[in-house]
């Protein structure tokens, strides 16, 4: 009778319960390490673009008017519940991409994949590339006060672009033949030729060399953290599996 | 019996803790990234303009 009551409390087995552990655990350390580095790079380089901008954008700053604009204008400081917000949402959505990453990484390896830090600095660009530079390519990183078609439609463009830029992605690292690399770049081009949402007219207040600094800033930050994402997604992977095997 | 749920357990669920970590990330991201409740966008703002998502 006894084999009956194991085969109903097989559905968590301990060895998907471990695969549970191992996966939560090192996303979490991963996404946690990236994150906090990710955020601090935002408040160095980022954020004093983005406060410059919003100077433009609330009307304190006004350019092309008659008379020139200084273009090292006083910035806000640190502000101590603006700037801590931002590291707390740096650090949850860059674990919220540990997450995706570490669980894909696991399904890598069930193929055969080698999984480590040197390979996982591949995956961080290739994360880069999916969730960052492929959206960006046609929703340029946006600086506070640019002129946007209504967010709602350019937050669905920007999620089918991440998804089959994500896919592309994964079809280069793993497709293995011809075929999956002609549907791979059919997909990374596809959203950019369709066009992304657009605004009907240019109401920007922002000079363009902000406008033009914020996204090269942005990609720039984006890249660093996405090489961390991977580097320390693939080292905790290993390391927290080496673990695993240890006490096992 | 137990042997074969195991193997059942090995090939079909093997998938599963995967699973729920993509959807978890994917709502932890779309919460932070995306959703546009007035306090999450204001906490999120600076984020979703320096991490590239479409903001406002």
């Amino acid at each position: 009778m006894t084999p009956r009551m194991t085969c109903v409390t097989q559905l968590a087995s301990p060895a998907t319960k471990q695969m549970y552990t191992r996966i939560l655990t090192s996303a979490l350390f991963a996404g946690a390490a990236a994150g906090l580095i990710a955020a601090l790079l935002q408040l160095v380089f980022v954020q004093p673009v983005l406060l410059h901008a919003e100077l433009y954008e609330s009307g304190e700053l006004v350019h092309f008017g008659g008379t020139p604009v200084s273009a090292h204008p006083e910035l806000p400081g640190f502000d101590l519940m603006r700037d801590s917000l931002s590291i707390v949402f740096t650090m949850l959505t860059y674990t919220g991409y540990t997450l995706v990453m570490v669980a894909l990484m696991s399904m890598a390896e069930g193929r055969g994949a080698a999984i480590n830090a040197r390979t996982g600095l591949i995956w961080g660009i290739a994360g880069f590339i999916a969730f960052h530079l492929a959206p960006g390519f046609t929703l340029a990183p946006e600086v506070p006060g640019v002129a946007a078609a209504d967010v709602g439609d350019r937050q669905v463009w920007w999620t089918a672009t991440v998804a089959t830029a994500g896919a592309a992605m994964w079809l280069i690292a793993y497709g293995g033949n011809k075929i999956s690399y002609l549907i791979a770049v059919a997909l990374l081009m596809a959203p950019h030729l369709i066009g992304a949402p657009e605004p009907d007219s240019f109401s920007g207040p922002v000079p363009t060399e902000i406008g033009a600094l914020f996204a090269a800033r942005a990609f720039g930050v984006g890249l660093a953290a996405w090489a961390l994402v991977g580097t320390f997604a693939g080292y905790f992977w290993q390391t927290e599996g080496e673990r695993a095997e240890a006490s096992a | 019996m137990t042997t074969k749920t195991l193997n059942a357990s090995a090939a079909g669920l093997g998938f599963l803790p995967a699973v729920f970590a993509i959807v978890l990330g994917l709502g932890v991201v779309t919460l932070t990234g995306h959703v546009q409740a007035a306090a999450l966008h204001d906490a999120a703002h600076d984020v979703r303009h320096a991490t590239g998502f479409p903001c406002h």
